[in-house]
């Protein structure tokens, strides 16, 4: 993966910034001993690395307008940073770029329940904003696996998913408003609480531009009334096929579960192994929850199970309380740390149409052999995102690169049946040469556009999103 | 009057114009700019539907008639319950798809499923500079590069002209009944209806009418969807909590959404027409004030009081200076969505932001249509 060669220029305004930046920061907000950098050095795309020139941990939007206001003056790029957690290396600095950390902004600024809002600082983690509300029975919907660690920051940044979007939507669906610095360091205000924009939806393109518009300090979510309950039901089948099938014929039936996962036999091996979930033997299994009160989460329930028992499952096992539930859902909570533990591996995330489930996990099936590495699946099927998982070896010379080609063409076969290459996880710097592959440069010249509007100096994140061949001549 | 048939023809002549062009699917908005007509209902026709993928991509002139037709068949809808203009309008016009994406046209059930720009997958539009362009797609979960379908959505053609929309659709619940309260003042009303927002009941419509508005008493009105069982369950819940004078079921209780979706209270009556959302807790409040103001309105409030509709005397500027104060001091924006020609010389229709986003916005104008021909001056507010 190539990264633009850093710029000397640049590179030589390190101390003169520093020294400004000592004027607008305490101290401690300024890391420039490259002992410390090296903590910044890349995100959960841990195969590529490149320490910052500095890195900084303002606390307030005042302090974020003040960094971005000189870092524009000196020419020298930014990286925002929520919690380094991204997949796809959304966060990965260059060697001479100002990293800009959010993680001191952990402030809740207001809570109303009646117009069903928080507005918070977005360093927060995902989870703390539930934790905030769910005392009082609400929540905040998108749910991304990694939520206990990720920051709102970055969630807005690559529109994050989660399980639970097929019923409450991804971040785009609960985001109402954001306090934004721009590169120049002009404070702005998109939206607040309530719902709608008056004019252009800017808020709309703003969550999902990967840190490439401008920094979100501030943010106004939507919470919700948290269900009654809720109650999964796992069912195993002998076939992707017929899982996937089942998957279908549940949508179309028309009830709407909050969550769908699916998990191929590769996968559920590997999490019985590590976590002895007692899952049954079988090609594929359907983990499916649903919500409201008992009597409500029964007719749902009953619904469902007649619509699997049509598809000849291996077994149908119905929750009956919370530990049966907890024991569902462990195996798939575990399922990233079982395939960790047995290896190396990368995960994708391109979504497919649902109908074309059965046929592109016949084709990954195909791949797996050709490459001769092992790929699992486990991944929301409601709404066709898939996440395989493709197992390689890091101490073995070629493993990777190998393991990335076979990456890129399942991406590929994911937009030749309909699909995109990201669903969740975002662009990043991991699938930004094959965005050429989704998009002409007429689709990719319109996105620029935006970019060039909000930056016009390309210097927020800019080695990211688009090839950087396409990039190139905005990119000083 | 320009009627082009394909996509390439729409971006021919978008190319080759050299005067402004104004751009409208069914015209049942009353939105139409000075320039040359263009009319998208050539671009028509369902692509694709996927029932049980719930997805339908649709030529953006398709009728919405022709799209609740065919999903109907599937036991399906769309979702986001988009208004029908024309008799608030007093238009004759067929609604689009294209029209309805263009606006971001929602209805009562925004509150629960989001807004006609939750719905869209994906887009192709042609800019102003005759450019096809594409983005988003037809799956649910996309974030590959930026979400143009936001930006073009409620971007009344001023950045482009849409070809083609992809939607997620959703299945028609198996029953729906709404409680009917009356003779409510509008402060406790909202608050009830906030208060059930604030419930696990997962309210799919919350609404209040003004004794103006139903020419009777106040009427609250709570919708919710489901499974039967589930309904009858939810139903006894909110009635014990909120109380109610009636609860209707099935076609009746839908009757009375399609009255506040196309606010048809406000149809044949002289009076301007303004579109606010603000924050619920404020809605009741600001009437208040206008009312104070010696302000003459009638009230519709939807979205447990999001969404107000007030039609005030079509005289002087409306209402708008008052109206427009009382929602930058609160939040939110007013939009005038019915008055006479001589109104509107006067008042601009979107409400106005401030200068930061106005420059972006024209930013961004500038570069979708560089020579200002798409709906010019449309959503320019000062």
């Amino acid at each position: 993966m190539q990264m633009p060669v850093p710029d000397p220029r640049i590179l030589s305004q390190k101390d003169p910034l520093t020294a400004a930046l000592r004027e607008v920061l305490p101290a401690d907000a300024i890391i420039t001993d490259p002992a410390e950098t090296r903590a910044y050095e890349c995100d959960a795309l841990t195969a590529y690395r490149c320490p910052p020139m500095i890195a900084v941990l303002p606390a307030t939007t005042q302090e974020v307008s003040d960094v971005l206001r000189l870092c524009h003056r000196f020419g020298v790029p930014v990286v925002p940073r929520g919690a380094g957690t991204s997949l796809a290396g959304g966060a990965l600095p260059t060697e001479d770029c100002v990293i800009l950390g959010v993680a001191r902004m952990t402030a809740v600024l207001e809570t109303c329940y009646e117009d069903r809002f928080i507005r918070v600082q977005t360093g927060m983690t995902n989870l703390s904003v539930t934790g905030h509300v769910e005392g009082d029975g609400f929540f905040y919907a998108p749910d991304p696996s990694s939520q206990l660690a990720c920051a709102i920051a970055g969630n807005i940044a690559m529109n994050s998913g989660g399980a639970h979007c097929l019923k409450y939507g991804v971040t785009t669906n609960n985001l109402l408003g954001v306090t934004m610095v721009m590169m120049d360091g002009e404070v702005i205000e998109i939206g607040g609480p309530y719902l709608d924009s008056g004019g252009l939806d800017l808020l709309g393109v703003v969550c999902g531009s990967e840190g490439q518009l401008g920094v979100v300090t501030e943010a106004t979510l939507r919470i919700l009334p948290k269900p009654e309950g809720a109650r999964p039901v796992l069912i195993g089948f002998d076939g992707n096929e017929v899982a996937g099938a089942c998957v279908r014929d549940i949508i179309e039936a028309g009830v709407l579960p909050v969550a769908i996962e699916f998990m191929d036999r590769p996968c559920i091996k590997a999490t019985e192994a590590f976590a002895g979930a007692g899952y049954p033997d079988c090609e594929a299994l359907l983990i499916v929850e649903v919500e409201g009160s008992p009597a409500e989460i029964d007719e749902q329930l009953s619904v469902i199970t007649a619509i699997a028992d049509r598809h000849d499952p291996v077994e149908i096992r119905e929750s009956t309380g919370p530990e049966d539930s907890a024991r569902i859902w462990l195996g798939r909570k575990s399922a990233f740390g079982a395939m960790g533990q047995i290896n190396d591996y990368i995960c994708l995330d391109g979504t497919i149409p649902v109908s074309e489930l059965p046929t592109v996990l016949g084709r990954m099936n195909d791949l797996s052999q050709e490459y001769g590495l092992e790929v699992a699946n486990v991944f929301h099927a409601g709404d066709g995102n898939l996440h395989p998982l493709i197992l390689f070896d890091a101490n073995k010379d070629g493993d990777l690169e190998t393991c990335e080609a076979m990456g890129a063409e399942i991406l590929r076969l994911c937009v030749e049946v309909g699909g995109c290459l990201t669903g969740e996880h975002g662009v990043g710097v991991e699938k930004r040469d094959l965005m050429s592959h989704q998009y002409d440069p007429a689709d990719l010249e319109a996105q620029m556009a935006v970019k060039d509007v909000f930056d016009p100096r390309w210097l927020l994140n800019p080695a990211k999103v688009f090839p950087l061949a396409a990039s190139d001549a905005r990119r000083v | 009057m320009a009627r082009p048939a394909t996509e390439a023809e729409l971006a021919d002549l978008i190319r080759g114009a050299t005067g402004p062009l104004s751009i409208r699917g069914g015209n049942t908005r009353g939105m139409a700019t000075e320039g040359e007509p263009l009319q998208t209902d050539g671009l028509h026709g369902i692509r694709l539907y996927e029932p049980g993928a719930l997805t339908l991509v649709a030529g953006a002139g398709t009728p919405i008639a022709d799209i609740d037709t065919i999903l109907g068949e599937k036991g399906q809808r769309l979702a986001f319950e988009p208004m029908d203009h024309r008799a608030l309008m007093s238009t004759a016009g067929t609604p689009t798809i294209g029209g309805i994406a263009a606006a971001n046209i929602s209805g009562p059930r925004r509150i629960q499923t989001g807004a006609a720009r939750d719905h869209m997958l994906g887009i192709r539009f042609v800019n102003g500079a005759g450019d096809i362009v594409r983005n988003g797609g037809r799956v649910m979960k996309n974030v590959t590069g930026y979400d143009l379908v936001k930006l073009i959505a409620g971007s009344h053609g001023t950045l482009g002209v849409l070809t083609e929309i992809s939607l997620k659709v959703q299945a028609i619940p198996e029953a729906e009944a709404t409680l009917v309260l009356r003779g409510q003042p509008m402060h406790d009303a909202l608050a009830d209806l906030t208060r059930a927002m604030g419930t696990p009941c997962d309210v799919s419509g919350a609404a209040w009418l003004s004794p103006e508005a139903t020419g009777g008493p106040a009427e609250r009105r709570i919708r919710i969807e489901g499974m039967s069982g589930s309904v009858d369950y939810r139903v006894k819940k909110l009635t014990d909590l909120l109380g109610a004078d009636d609860i209707h079921r099935g076609p009746d209780s839908a009757a009375l959404w399609r009255e506040v979706r196309d606010v048809t209270p406000f149809a044949g009556q002289d009076g301007a027409v303004w579109r606010i959302s603000t924050r619920p807790t404020v809605a009741a409040g600001i009437c208040e004030t206008l009312a104070r103001t010696g302000l003459e309105m009638r009230t519709i409030a939807d979205w447990s009081g999001g969404l107000l509709w007030l039609m005030t005397p079509d005289k002087g500027d409306a209402g708008a200076a008052a109206i427009r104060a009382q929602v930058e001091a609160h939040g939110g924006h007013a939009t005038l969505i019915r008055a006479g020609a001589a109104t509107r010389a006067r008042v601009p229709v979107f409400h106005p932001q401030h200068p930061a986003l106005d420059k972006l916005a024209a930013g961004l104008r500038t570069r979708f249509d560089p020579r200002s021909i798409l709906n010019p001056g449309l959503m320019e507010t000062s």
